[in-house]
């Protein structure tokens, strides 16, 4: 079985993926199975009455609001990096997490590089298929490299100002 | 100015140390090249013609006493003696080695500076008036939000991979001295008449292949509302931007594409779904931001100053030092001093290691520790008391930065050109010194009066051409170096793309086609008109006429 990269709190973890990435034009295998933004409006439906779960894949130009009403049984929606400087789906993950409310998994796929792990990870999700190899502890430690953020995103993390106004001592050094 | 406190500086230690893992990967082998430049890119490091070339952000374009000196011991160190401020207020090192990067960055982080967003498809160094704090025309100090700018795109995990990159400027007086409307985003505070405090909004504005002038889409936007109102756009932006051709990636071409209107529409339906409380600054942050920049420590000087009014009768070149670097301040007896990188002949934006140390012993002893950059590539003294105006022009003189041409003739942009860059068709740089030692007589400069020359040497516009009262574009014809002229631009509150003279003409004749338009001017001219005006009025008949009557 496949293996991914599943971020929970600050742990990463080689996890099996159960669920198969379907092409367009493969017929569909047996047991749980993302499927592309077109496929799952025309399938969906019926493949869900057959008692599995089902996944969808959205390419670098889909948008996340054609899920919306979707959303509550979707267990799993993959995002596209065609390639890693095409930023577009760390937008959709932060409206699927902060507009949404989308508590399953958010899942990197594509050309997915430990280099946009932190970026990603704020953005909401969780759970990444890299491109370069990279292992659980390489990716863990690409998403802790820094101390502090700036702005407020899709993770919890508290940003510099929060910070500050928490009382933290922030004195020249 | 803005102080890092411990969070700020521990953000800037994680960069460097990131960076520093980054180098020794990509030194060991560990990783190619092809893989290792988006890394260094994100650092500010881009491989030129003959050498890695190293921009460093300076935010707002402000620069205090100990950032000057480690500059110049930057430029001493690792580079061959000099550094070269940008039109985006930056300074760019045009000779560092890769492996001496790790030690330059922690060397910049040491005084709180920074190579972060210097290049890539991110938001990059915000700029803003750099009379800021000096000036009593403005209505309140654009550093406080170019600061808050600053500290809210850092690392902003949703747009760090936009279509392309993506620049901001910030202005709060009627007289724009940021090119707001030539940015993607340009705000202009202004005050309404019930008090409140709001920005123009302003998107859409670029350079380059295809220049805009900015649209307004918003006339007032709330000041505290900025950050929720600029995550709309730049997710609008983000989702829509092209990204098939990145010649049409920056968001200047979606607004065009889309229409003002309906961009504006797409822009409030998002920001009307944003939930601002999270983005939006808490008002005891701003305040916080606020009490850096709010100087209260001027002396009361007299409104006049007597030495310096003795000193500019008996001393000529003080008196024009005085006519074109010299600019009221808020505070009486003080002045706003402009110091010009446009030496006659020398490189524009140039500044030596010995320049820059000059400039901190200026600052620190008569400016209150501050420089700033200007995007026109000079360097202002904003505090200066009017009874130090001679010992500075003194010291300016001794230091070869005392030339008197603050908007003249010879204060020309010029990008680095074909002399460094990769990019480039043409040098840019000879043309501008060509053009320089062609006006050197300061009296016919002052006669002239304001006239901005701009100098690109590819379409990438890095010198702003299509803003100049003349621009100046180098193309390749051939493999000979081409210069293509227009006529009218701004990028002044007046903001306006200038307008084609005609054929491009061969290197050897640019300077001369830039004295005839100058005659032509010259004649023209009714009572105080700028040669812009006068182009305005006259259209480019009487110019073209001038130029090209001489070829045949």
């Amino acid at each position: 079985m496949p293996k991914l990269i599943r971020l929970t709190e600050a742990r990463a973890e080689l996890v099996d993926d159960r669920f198969t990435i379907v092409a367009d034009d493969q017929d569909i295998p047996v047991g749980d199975v993302i499927l592309s933004l077109a496929r799952y409006e025309a399938e969906g439906e019926a493949l869900a009455g057959s008692g599995r779960e089902i996944g969808v894949v959205l390419g670098g130009d889909e948008a996340v609001e054609a899920l919306v009403y979707d959303l509550p049984r979707i267990p799993v929606v993959a995002l596209t990096f065609a390639k890693y400087r095409d930023g577009r789906h760390y937008s959709s993950a932060r409206l699927l997490r902060e507009r949404y409310g989308f508590k399953g998994e958010i899942r990197a796929v594509g050309d997915v590089l430990r280099e946009q792990a932190g970026f990603m990870v704020r953005c909401g999700i969780d759970v990444f298929a890299p491109s370069d190899g990279s292992t659980p502890e390489q990716w863990a430690a690409a998403t802790a490299r820094y101390r502090h953020v700036y702005q407020r995103a899709a993770d919890d993390r508290e940003p510099i100002f929060a910070e500050r106004a928490e009382g933290r001592p922030t004195d020249g050094l | 100015m803005y102080q890092y406190d411990v969070l700020d500086k521990e953000f800037l230690a994680d960069r460097s140390a990131e960076f520093r893992h980054q180098v020794a990967r990509r030194l060991a082998g560990e990783i190619t090249e092809e893989q290792f430049k988006p890394l260094r890119l994100m650092n500010g490091l881009y491989l030129q013609l003959h050498a890695y070339m190293l921009r460093i952000a300076i935010p707002y374009g402000t620069l205090n006493t100990a950032q000057l000196r480690k500059l110049a011991w930057i430029a001493r160190t690792y580079d061959k003696g000099y550094g070269h401020f940008t039109t985006r207020t930056n300074i760019q090192f045009h000779w560092i080695k890769l492996r001496d990067m790790p030690d330059i960055l922690d060397a910049l982080a040491e005084v709180d500076l920074h190579a972060i967003q210097t290049s890539g498809n991110c938001i990059r160094n915000v700029t803003a008036d750099p009379r800021a704090g000096a000036t009593a025309e403005e209505v309140d100090d654009p550093r406080v939000w170019a600061e808050v700018i600053r500290q809210w795109s850092t690392l902003h995990p949703e747009f760090t991979y936009l279509p392309r990159k993506f620049k901001i400027a910030v202005t709060a007086s009627a007289k724009d001295r940021t090119a707001a409307r030539t940015h993607d985003i340009g705000l202009a505070l202004r005050r309404e008449r019930d008090g409140t405090l709001g920005f123009e909004v302003m998107v859409g504005g670029g350079l380059g292949r295809t220049p805009f002038i900015g649209k307004t889409v918003r006339e007032h936007l709330p000041v505290d509302r900025l950050l929720s109102y600029l995550e709309a756009i730049l997710r609008v932006y983000n989702r829509h931007g092209r990204r098939d051709n990145p010649a049409k990636a920056r968001i200047k071409i979606l607004v065009s594409q889309l229409g003002v209107e309906e961009f504006t529409r797409q822009i409030e339906a998002e920001w009307a779904l944003i939930d601002a409380a999270k983005v939006d600054l808490p008002d005891t942050e701003l305040a916080r931001i606020r009490s850096f920049f709010a100087k209260t420590d001027f002396e009361t000087p007299t409104r006049v100053s007597a030495a310096f009014d003795a000193a500019r009768l008996t001393d000529p070149s003080l008196a024009r030092f005085a006519r074109n670097n010299v600019h009221a301040h808020k505070v009486p007896g003080y002045a706003i001093v402009d110091v010009s990188l446009k030496a006659i002949g020398a490189t524009p934006g140039d500044a030596s290691a010995e320049q820059l140390d000059a400039l901190a012993d200026l600052a620190e002893r008569y400016s209150m520790g501050e420089a700033r950059v200007t995007h026109e590539q000079n360097i202002v003294l904003p505090h200066v008391k009017l009874d130090d105006l001679p010992k500075v022009h003194a010291a300016l003189k001794v230091a070869g930065l005392a030339s008197p041409n603050i908007n003249l003739i010879s204060d020309i942009i010029a990008c680095p050109g074909l002399d460094y860059c990769a990019l480039a068709n043409a040098r840019a740089i000879p043309v501008a010194q060509d053009i320089a030692r062609r006006f050197e007589d300061a009296d016919r400069a002052e006669l002239v009066g304001e006239l901005k020359i701009k100098i690109s040497g590819c379409i990438n516009a890095c010198g702003h051409h299509h803003v100049g009262h003349i621009g100046i574009l180098g193309v390749d014809k051939k493999g000979e170096e081409f210069y293509q002229l227009t006529l009218g631009g701004s990028g002044a509150e007046d903001a306006e793309v200038g307008k084609s003279l005609g054929p491009a003409l061969p290197a050897n004749r640019v300077g001369q086609a830039i004295e005839d338009l100058v005659e032509v001017y010259l004649r023209e001219r009714k009572g105080e008109e700028r040669f812009l005006d006068t182009f305005r009025r006259t259209g480019v008949e009487p110019f073209k006429e001038a130029v090209y009557a001489e070829a045949h």
